[in-house]
């Protein structure tokens, strides 16, 4: 396989991180890929610029880091600013139209996909926004199967709250596969 | 799914390592980027019978574990730079009074306060050196998380044959990067357990004599056997003196036992040494990067190769002087101003092929950072 | 057993000065000790640095020398790791509340099963006659050679505030208060403290003008008092004598204990 480099950015509290270590995650224990997930800290633990990076990879990966994403999530307007140059040259940009104002066009392909709406509208949580944003990435990437994504969260999350993912997992897909040419 | 197969940070592959080299006390003070290791030890120790405490701060930490190694537990601490700065004095008495014990600094970027989350490599040093006083000392480094799972086995291992504290070196892009790892099965690699005295109850107990083999066996504390144990230069029994005889015998045993021992305790790992006229010397986080470059100048047909340490100290010079003998350039790379660079510039001949490749500002060491030092090194700019 | 047996005779005589009050301190704790019976195997000794710190070197328990003013967290990883052993920390005024005052607020707060025993000389002795955080004010030092400014502790009231369950103050001539003192703070389950008024006539008494030994041991007579008593209502500078704080709380290892047998009842482990 070509070697992924994903970095997902956006506020803390969003759960961009979380939503990095389970698709890593996903990479590792479900498919036999190889993975590394690694995140710069913000002075605070919450409300500050996050930023997680994960390499999805079939062969060793000794460098963690990210320095040209394939694909570049950007959650917060001050994530986009900060990050959105660095997106590889026909990579995925992919964007929060609630959250983020595309200023800049990039050589990439740039996706607004409306997952805060999304998650309000059908679910009323934002708790589960990360999910949707995995969902949409899936969508979009096919990097590892839903199915593995899946068995991370039954390990990960309560059995209570598995539905509530699931249907935002799903949202994510539709709206995901919406751009999928 | 492989059981054993686990994506962790590198903080929980250490505890995990701990409890399967048999870690049955834990005394620790949260300090970033080391707190999941005491996070993850408040989980998992008392559901197995063992014992974790927080202590009031990273002195009464450090103490705290050797009080508890005394009475034949395998004891660890975690911590980072200021709280290893802090330990450093207890450290000092473990090394005299002879305690297995086993301490892990994730190091931060210093000094002081310095960056809490950003990586570093600048307590190479004080590892070595932190303590005062003639001694000797074990530190053990890795770069990866099945490395970071073996190297911590041997830090309790060694800790045990040697009676003395090891030190775990660690930075934080290994304690905070999540990867695979495997978890080896039990008996997989050996682990060593606490060398008790045969001697019966009863019968005299000389606690600092060693054995025909320079092992001395252990009696725990509330055992048949009462001794004195001090920070104080101290005879066979264990209480004080200053007579010059003991005191230097005391102080060349002490720095003997681990010198003589190199081999046993040195652990490296080389990747194209052989035909290499650049040598990449590294360890911890950055041996990462070095490997990276490595590997892509390989496949475009440089000699390059890699001399990866896991054993900071006692340094290997004798190692590193055969390994680089041959080799046009050797270049550091490390995340500090050349800690590691003066023990390789000791250790070869023609030290003048030494050279630095780091990096100083609180962001890990990129291999296009390695790079363009090569390309200035070899006479092509940046 | 015999008083003597306690002792190990192979590395006497003693290094503490002539008419110092440590001796009365090993001697009283030693009685005590004999007189509860306690098995020199189940008895682990931790001191720090100092004068007092040397007590440990000629008992023959287990004994264990530390650094100065970390006695009691050493003992807290002996006491944690093996609860069913006594613990006994004897410690200097400097050792156990300017270099070791965290320490010993921490483990009087968790209420560890320990005795801290202060061996209160209001000097720094092995140094050589410095003040120390008992020493009050207007005493004379080395280090205050016109008269101290630097206010004192009550180690009493200290080590009440800071949640020890058992805390007691004796002298070094009330001996028979002071080994049943440290019989009831041995046997007390939690954190107990006993402050021994002791005399160091080689550099307090000499610097303060005080006399000798008796001299000095006379003025724990003469200027101490049981605790409540009509002498103290009507002479509050009279020291108080006696057990301040008894008291059952819950102990630090008995909980921890506890918290791992629920969670092995869970099927948690």
């Amino acid at each position: 396989m070509e070697r992924l480099r994903l970095v997902f950015s956006g506020s803390g509290g969003q759960g961009v991180i979380t939503a990095a270590i389970i698709l890593a995650e996903a990479a590792v224990l479900h498919e036999n890929l190889l993975a590394t997930q690694t995140q710069t800290y913000g002075p605070e633990a919450r409300g500050g610029a996050t930023r997680s990076d994960v390499i999805i990879a079939d062969s060793e990966i000794y460098f963690p880091k990210v320095i040209q994403p394939n694909v570049l999530v950007c959650l917060t307007q001050e994530a986009y600013m900060k990050f959105y140059d660095i997106v590889r040259p026909g990579g995925l940009l992919i964007t929060d139209p609630r959250h983020v104002t595309i200023l800049q066009t990039v050589d990439s392909r740039q996706i607004e996909i409306p997952m805060h709406a999304a998650v309000m509208d059908n679910i009323g949580d934002l708790l589960v926004y990360n999910i949707c944003m995995l969902g949409a990435l899936l969508a979009l990437t096919q990097v590892v199967s839903i199915d593995s994504v899946i068995k991370v969260l039954e390990t990960r999350m309560p059995p209570s709250s598995l539905p509530m993912n699931r249907r935002a997992m799903d949202l994510g897909i539709a709206l995901g596969a919406k751009h999928n040419v | 799914m492989d059981d054993n197969v686990r994506f962790l940070q590198g903080n929980d592959v250490c505890v995990q390592a701990a409890l399967y080299a048999g870690l049955e006390f834990f005394a620790g003070y949260p300090i970033t980027p080391s707190t999941e290791i005491a996070e993850n030890l408040a989980y998992h120790l008392p559901r197995q019978g063992g014992k974790f405490i927080q202590m009031e701060d990273e002195i009464a930490s450090m103490c705290a574990i050797i009080g508890a190694s005394l009475t034949g537990r395998k004891v660890m601490t975690a911590t980072s730079g200021p709280g290893f700065s802090l330990m450093q004095e207890s450290l000092g008495f473990a090394i005299m009074a002879e305690i297995p014990c086993v301490i892990v600094n994730v190091q931060r970027g210093g000094p002081s306060t310095g960056l809490p989350t950003g990586p570093s490599q600048g307590d190479v040093l004080q590892a070595r050196w932190g303590t005062h006083g003639d001694h000797a000392i074990i530190v053990l480094t890795a770069s990866n998380h099945q490395d970071v799972f073996r190297m911590t086995v041997d830090a309790f291992n060694l800790a045990e044959t040697y009676r003395t504290p090891v030190i775990l070196l660690l930075d934080e892009v290994i304690g905070h990067m999540r990867e695979k790892v495997i978890l080896p099965e039990k008996g997989a690699i050996p682990v060593v357990d606490r060398l008790r005295t045969s001697v019966k109850a009863g019968i005299d107990y000389h606690p600092y004599l060693p054995r025909e083999d320079g092992r001395l066996p252990m009696s725990d504390f509330g055992g048949e056997h009462r001794y004195h144990v001090t920070g104080l230069f101290h005879d066979m029994w264990g209480f004080p003196t200053t007579n010059p005889k003991i005191v230097h015998g005391l102080l060349r045993h002490l720095n003997d036992k681990i010198k003589n021992n190199i081999s046993d305790i040195n652990r490296m790992k080389e990747y194209f040494i052989d035909d290499a006229r650049t040598i990449l010397i590294s360890y911890g986080s950055s041996a990462r990067s070095a490997l990276h470059v490595v590997h892509n100048r390989r496949a475009r047909g440089e000699r390059i190769g890699l001399l990866e340490l896991q054993t900071l100290w006692p340094f290997p010079y004798t190692q590193v002087a055969e390994k680089c003998e041959k080799a046009r350039q050797i270049v550091v790379v490390e995340m500090n101003m050349g800690q590691v660079l003066l023990q390789v510039k000791r250790a070869v001949s023609r030290p003048e092929r030494v050279m630095l490749a780091n990096r100083i500002d609180g962001v890990f060491i990129t291999p296009t950072d390695i790079r363009n030092i090569l390309r200035l090194i070899h006479g092509k700019g940046v | 057993m015999a008083v003597q047996d306690y002792i190990r005779k192979r590395f006497f005589p003693h290094l503490w000065c002539q008419g110092c009050g440590h001796g009365i301190v090993l001697n009283s704790l030693i009685r005590a000790i004999e007189e509860l019976g306690i098995r020199k195997n189940d008895l682990v000794m931790v001191s720090g640095i100092g004068c007092s710190s040397r007590i440990t070197g000629y008992v023959d328990v287990h004994t264990l020398h530390t650094l100065h003013g970390r006695a009691l967290a050493f003992a807290t990883g002996v006491k944690m790791s093996r609860p069913e052993l006594r613990v006994i920390v004897p410690m200097g005024d400097g050792d156990a509340l300017a270099i070791g005052g965290n320490h010993f607020i921490h483990s009087a707060r968790r209420n560890i099963d320990m005795t801290a025993l202060v061996m209160n000389n209001q000097i720094y002795g092995m140094t050589g006659g410095q003040f120390s955080p008992l020493s009050g004010p207007g005493v004379k030092a080395t280090t205050a050679p016109f008269g101290n400014i630097d206010h004192g502790f009550d180690v009493v009231k200290l080590a009440t505030a800071a949640g020890a369950s058992f805390v007691a103050r004796t002298t070094t001539y009330h001996v028979h208060q002071m080994i049943s003192i440290l019989k009831e703070a041995i046997s007390h389950k939690g954190f107990s403290v006993v402050e021994i008024m002791s005399q160091c006539p080689t550099y307090f008494g000499r610097k303060n003008k005080l006399g000798g030994a008796v001299d000095m041991l006379d003025y724990f007579k003469s200027h101490t008092t049981a605790k409540g008593s009509d002498a103290h209502k009507k002479d509050p500078l009279m020291i108080e004598r006696g057990i301040f704080v008894k008291e059952d709380r819950p102990e630090y290892c008995s909980d921890y204990d506890m918290l791992v047998k629920e969670l092995q009842l869970k099927g948690d482990a």
